[in-house]
């Protein structure tokens, strides 16, 4: 009798068991099946535009070559290097991100504190303000920004000593340094809002400790809080540079004619199209362009445009996940 | 004591007034006075003449021609909030479910992760813009599901058809089916949502799943009772920054800015984003009620 119910035990175990595993097994298959075509559905488009950009002219109307060029060529980078000076729109989108990037770092990481660490009278309702500038679509003051620039004026003090109007500043990269370094930039109000979460987070023990050992505030700030938040330091800069990278908005309102990447990348066909046109002796129409051909170089120039954007992300990706999960994002 | 306390905290508040001074002049000279301006432009007649601009107060003439005299702007903005409205909880609900199921344990993780975020990097903007418009790209991906239309037709058309013979509610089935078949931009516009999701799951202390677990709640059970009211202060962060985010792929933002600067309406413009901005305000007002009274916060 006795080991006839230790047999049954056991195999109600080893069937309790099987279940486990299996459902155990289900959920990993499933989980994975997801992952995958998530994945695939994200990278898509960037395989594309690289399948394409190597392609040769004439395989595009081989219908045999789908993914894999037949006449592997780099033809179509060439052209476009041709028809854009890619060093120098390179250079200048990352000196203007990278700039803007360190101004508004710095302004947001001053202002997040101060609403953090340093209250006053009014500082949360001033709080509410940067939520609100959150929350206006930049349209909504697009024009009078626009007429703020071409004439600029800090209060009517340079009407008061030359006598003219302000300076136009529309063309310039002026305006960029003025947003971001009064923290007013491509929503700069999310980063004033990173900055505060963050710093709100820190123990205020720290922050005493600090003060008792005879530290002012200042220096408390830059030698103690600062190395700290190093999560939401990374967090914003990353932020701060994509955004200004792929902007084209505010670029495009104070620019003449930009010479940055996400600008190029909106405009690009027309210039390909009249470069091919003069090329092939057409001086007027630009209709006999073969648009097969022209999409196929723009999308050669987006992969340019995002690359260096790719790269960079795929050195500070995985320092920059664990930083964001260790931010103050987090309500 | 008493006092030298005070005096600190008096030196705390005139530094953060001296902190925050770049960033309250910018408030002001960069946004107040700009929107006192724009409500001013939307209220007014603006003509170009040779010393600058002239403006005649018309009252809400703008707001009128704006709804009964544009070709096109009921339709973009009926659009526009269609969009914000059809997009939010969809991409709250695959947000929150990609960020569920990139913090489990698994091999290849950090990976996983990396994919998943680079819409963070790649989707803003212009790229996604010229994206949708161009024509090798979209050749490319019918020529891709060989048998042409009939393949692409099927994708969803099938699951619709099974749904509703299922005894599904029709519209809820149209939305479903909708939903796949945006699954790129649904995907492509959550990645920062993805983000912040993932770093409430990580603040979660895992003391709760561990009690929770004792007690012999399943996974079911467990993310219902601890997983979701933890993280449910975060939806509402994440449903304002959807709405914020889709200031910038909307249809709405070239209308505006075409009206001002291809056809010098300046007024009417602006009064267009005043509209909008209301339509925006409202839809956010009405969504942060109903968040808010499920929100669960934890202090």
């Amino acid at each position: 009798m006795e080991p006839m119910q230790q047999k049954s035990v056991t195999a109600v175990n080893r069937s309790a068991w099987l279940t486990r595993f299996m459902t155990g097994f289900l959920w990993k298959l499933v989980r994975l099946v997801l992952l995958v075509g998530i994945s695939y559905v994200i990278l898509y488009p960037i395989i594309l535009k690289i399948s394409i950009a190597f392609k040769d002219k004439q395989d595009l109307y081989n219908k045999t070559v789908v993914w894999i060029p037949k006449n592997f060529t780099l033809d179509n980078f060439k052209l476009v290097l041709q028809v854009i000076d890619y060093p120098k729109v390179l250079l200048n989108t990352v000196l203007l991100s990278g700039g803007t990037m360190i101004l508004q770092m710095i302004t947001c990481a001053l202002a997040g504190y101060a609403f953090a660490k340093l209250k006053f009278k009014g500082s949360n309702l001033l709080f509410i303000l940067v939520v609100f500038t959150i929350l206006v679509p930049p349209q909504t003051i697009m024009v009078p920004t626009y007429a703020l620039y071409k004439n600029f004026d800090i209060f009517g003090i340079i009407e008061l000593f030359t006598g003219k109007p302000g300076i136009n500043l529309i063309g310039t990269y002026w305006p960029f340094i003025i947003s971001s370094g009064l923290a007013m930039g491509l929503k700069t109000g999310l980063f004033i809002y990173i900055f505060r979460q963050f710093f709100r987070g820190i123990p205020k023990e720290i922050e005493e400790a600090a003060y008792m050992d005879g530290a002012g505030i200042l220096t408390t700030f830059l030698r103690v809080m600062l190395p700290n938040a190093v999560p939401a330091i990374v967090t914003v800069m990353l932020f701060a540079f994509v955004w200004q990278w792929n902007d084209t908005y505010f670029s495009t309102l104070v620019l003449i004619n930009p010479d940055l990447m996400s600008a190029k990348v909106a405009t690009v066909a027309g210039q390909i199209a009249s470069y091919l046109a003069t090329e092939a002796g057409m001086v007027t129409s630009t209709g006999n362009i073969d648009p097969f051909y022209l999409s196929m170089l723009s999308n050669t120039l987006i992969l340019l445009a995002i690359l260096p954007l790719v790269v960079m992300y795929f050195f500070a990706q995985r320092y920059f996940v664990e930083s964001v999960e260790r931010t103050g994002l987090v309500g | 004591m008493a006092r030298t306390r005070l005096t600190q905290n008096q030196r705390k508040g005139r530094m953060g007034i001296l902190f925050l001074a770049p960033w309250l002049i910018g408030f002001i000279l960069l946004f107040a006075l700009p929107i006192g301006e724009s409500l001013r432009y939307s209220l007014s007649q603006l003509e170009m003449t040779t010393e600058g601009m002239s403006m005649n107060f018309i009252g809400f003439d703008n707001f009128q021609a704006a709804f009964t005299q544009h070709p096109s702007y009921n339709r973009v903005l009926t659009e526009a909030v269609i969009d914000m409205v059809v997009n939010v909880p969809l991409i709250i609900f695959f947000s929150l479910f990609s960020a569920t199921l990139l913090n489990q344990k698994f091999r290849g993780r950090g990976l996983a992760r990396a994919i998943f975020f680079l819409p963070v990097i790649l989707a803003s903007g212009a790229l996604l813009g010229v994206e949708g418009g161009d024509i090798l790209q979209n050749v490319m991906q019918s020529a891709n599901s060989q048998q042409g239309d009939s393949m692409s037709l099927l994708k969803s058309f099938e699951l619709e058809r099974m749904l509703i013979e299922s005894g599904a509610n029709e519209s809820i089935v149209s939305y479903l089916t909708d939903a796949v078949n945006r699954i790129y931009e649904i995907i492509s516009r959550s990645g920062v949502q993805i983000l912040i999701f993932l770093a409430g799951l990580q603040s979660i202390s895992p003391s709760l799943y561990e009690a929770a677990k004792i007690e012999g709640a399943t996974g079911y059970e467990a993310f219902w009772k601890i997983t979701f009211p933890m993280i449910s202060p975060l939806i509402l962060t994440n449903v304002i920054y959807t709405v914020i985010d889709a200031f910038s792929s909307s249809q709405m933002t070239v209308l505006i800015q075409d009206t001002a600067f291809r056809t010098f309406q300046f007024g009417l413009s602006s009064a267009m984003s005043w509209i909008y901005f209301l339509c925006i305000s409202i839809i956010l007002f009405i969504m942060y009620s109903l968040i808010s009274r499920k929100v669960f916060y934890y202090d």
